[in-house]
């Protein structure tokens, strides 16, 4: 498709039937119903256990309800946030990883592209049906966690708890299209459907497993044999942040963390002298929650978008032909 | 009438390698006009330039007025493309399929039942209109993929390699649908390299060659060009020796044994009615006098080996 020249006509063209066929599609697939099965034995794990758990708190909690979410159970190590954290790139990898290859394969892409449609409709409606889709998912696993503690707890949450909860939800969807952008660039680039799910699983096994550990080992690298003051210190923690930072997950249980927990102040580095000034346990305000954890949920939407435009360049250079 | 495509000077570059150089071509209103060529002529690429789904290194193309470059939606609106091996979604049944390519064109709900019925009957697919495409033979997709393009009732419609991989009942069938589509005005471009089967139907061929236009014209003119102008006949006697017994018919260039008691005549003109007289007054029973349509294929044969020896 020619760059260089003007085009005519609205680049949405056409987008609206691409992203309710693609949202409909995966509705009613069977690996959506494989991803939602997964999900929720996933998600129902930890959400049982702390419950229980939960249930044995005499102390009263003004956010107690936000601690399903937060809590890691005794039994079995693992909180729900924990757990959302490497499911929603599943999920997302599971939607993505064929989108435009399997067109590509079927033979359908060309005939597609010969009805009025730009390739950038064709390639937004299909990220967008693919993050509705996670978002319907993720609702509903929220829905289910919102219920099973109103039946367990005996009690409602208050509003400012569903406050964070949805805000939370927002931040879940944001982490999703990052991974789901992800998938759709390996679907651009790679014409097998087997190369492209293998590279986006192996990108998301390399933030998960590797990159903790590489960040470290550049810390480390980094960092001179005899730290002799307080300022080199906090340099070298911040270096090993920024590096963490580079993986999405970290953006995400960053903010989920500190929108889920209010006592949370800073989700950098903290001096021990600067948390003394701090009154510990206090509660944030939700609008200064939501300041804290913005520079991460912007990263997270940012690179979402820089994912999706990579895509779409490369998909514009792409021979439609077999 | 005027013409529904126009190409000057069409120019495709992969790398160094020039797949379509420099055509020239003008597709009249309601002709079926024929690219043929070998395998890696270039056919394909001159097709995808036109609707605008691959860039132009050269020249230039309007279609039905809108140049593809600039006005891809326009063009796309209006032509229905048929690609070589077309694909379907499998899980979709023949009518949601169309349904879809419905909304993306954007026709209106209260038509667009009416026009993909009416579209599914032309191609005689209206019985599995509710099936899975998966089930589809190769033939039910191809007629699918003339389905769509009669609902989206365009008036031009670019066909690459339609009958590649139908066997001879199924291509006779498509053929058929293509004349269909030439009888509602539409002006069809089809590519193909099975020539004798692509002959019957197309007004006009282009013959394709290394990405240039070898040769253009009706099936008789480039006949008459590669093979020369003439009458060649078939004559089927016994009893005689028709290489003998035309002898000195006026017109008569060559006559050719073809096996047992088979001859090839090459005349000027039509000589038929002399030569029969001849066999017979030469004592000889005549069976079968036959005119030779010029083949493509002949031609085809002809002009490669030609262009080869040329090289
Ligand atoms: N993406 C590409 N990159 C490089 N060269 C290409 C590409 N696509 C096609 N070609 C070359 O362009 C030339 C023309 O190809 P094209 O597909 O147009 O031929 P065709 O006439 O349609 O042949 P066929 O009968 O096999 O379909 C071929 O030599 C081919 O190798
Ligand atoms: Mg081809």
């Amino acid at each position: 498709m020619p760059r260089s020249a003007a085009r005519t006509g609205s680049p949405f063209t056409g987008l609206g039937p691409v992203f309710m066929k693609e949202l409909s599609d995966h509705l009613s697939s069977v690996r959506m119903l494989v991803l939602t099965l997964f999900v929720i034995v996933f998600g129902a794990l930890p959400v049982g256990f702390a419950l229980q758990d939960l249930r044995n708190v005499v102390v009263s909690d003004p956010y107690l309800f936000l601690r399903i979410f937060t809590v890691t159970p005794e039994r079995v190590g693992l909180s729900f946030i924990l757990a959302l954290n490497f499911i929603i790139p599943l999920m997302a990898i599971g939607l993505g990883f064929d989108s435009v290859n399997s067109e590509f394969n079927r033979r359908t892409l060309s005939r597609v592209l010969s009805q009025p449609i730009y390739r950038d409709a064709l390639l937004l409606g299909k990220f967008l049906g693919g993050l509705v889709t996670l978002a319907v998912a993720l609702v509903a696993l929220w829905l289910i966690v919102l219920g099973s503690g109103l039946l367990l707890l005996g009690l409602p949450p208050r509003g400012v708890e569903v406050a964070r909860g949805v805000g939370f939800l927002i931040v879940a969807i944001a982490y999703g299209g990052v991974w789901l952008a992800v998938a759709m660039l390996f679907s651009v680039i790679f014409r097998s459907t087997a190369t492209s799910a293998l590279c986006a699983l192996g990108l998301w096994l390399f933030f998960f497993i590797l990159w903790p550990m590489i960040a470290s080992a550049i810390t480390i690298g980094f960092a001179p044999a005899q730290v002799t003051s307080i300022d080199q210190y906090v340099a070298i923690q911040e270096l090993g942040l920024a590096l963490q930072r580079l993986s999405p997950g970290t953006l995400f249980s960053e903010a989920v963390v500190g929108l889920l927990n209010p006592e949370t102040r800073t989700l950098g580095f903290m001096l021990p002298q600067q948390m003394r000034g701090a009154i510990p346990e206090a509660p944030l305000p939700l609008d200064q929650s939501l300041i804290l954890i913005w520079p991460q949920l912007t990263g997270l939407i940012a690179s979402m978008i820089v994912l999706f435009a990579v895509a779409y360049i490369v998909f514009q250079r792409e021979e439609v032909r077999a | 009438m005027g013409n529904v495509i126009e190409a000057r000077g069409l120019l495709k570059l992969y790398g160094s390698q020039r797949a379509v150089d420099a055509i020239d071509l003008d597709i009249h209103r309601g002709e079926i006009f024929g690219l043929l060529g070998p395998n890696g002529a270039g056919k394909t690429t001159t097709i995808l330039m036109m609707l605008g789904l691959t860039e132009i290194s050269g020249g230039s193309v309007q279609v039905l007025g809108f140049n593809p470059v600039s006005e891809p939606l326009e063009v796309k609106r209006r032509v229905g493309y048929l690609p070589d091996s077309v694909g379907f979604y499998d899980h979709m049944t023949a009518r949601e399929n169309l349904q879809y390519t419905a909304r993306l064109l954007d026709i209106p709900r209260s038509q667009a039942g009416r026009r993909i019925m009416e579209a599914l009957e032309s191609v005689k697919l209206a019985d599995v209109a509710g099936k899975r495409v998966a089930t589809f033979s190769r033939g039910m997709r191809q007629r699918l993929g003339i389905a769509e393009i009669v609902m989206k009732q365009a008036e031009v419609a670019i066909l690459d390699e339609p009958t590649s991989g139908l066997d001879p009942h199924a291509t006779f069938e498509l053929l058929e649908m293509i004349r269909g589509l030439r009888r509602a005005g539409v002006a069809v471009l089809l590519s193909s390299h099975l020539l004798d089967r692509v002959q019957s139907v197309c007004d006009r061929v282009a013959l394709f060659n290394k990405g240039k236009i070898a040769l253009m014209g009706t099936v008789v003119e480039l006949a008459n060009q590669v093979l020369g102008a003439g009458h060649p006949f078939l004559v089927e006697a016994q009893g005689t020796d028709v290489a003998v017994a035309l002898r000195g018919v006026e017109g008569v260039q060559t006559v050719v044994p073809e096996g047992e008691g088979a001859w090839r005549v090459m005349a000027d003109r039509d000589v038929r009615a002399a030569a029969a007289q001849r066999i017979v007054s030469a004592g000889g029973s005549l069976t079968r006098l036959a005119d030779l349509q010029p083949s493509l294929e002949e031609v085809y044969t002809r002009y490669f080996q030609e262009a080869r020896h040329a090289a």
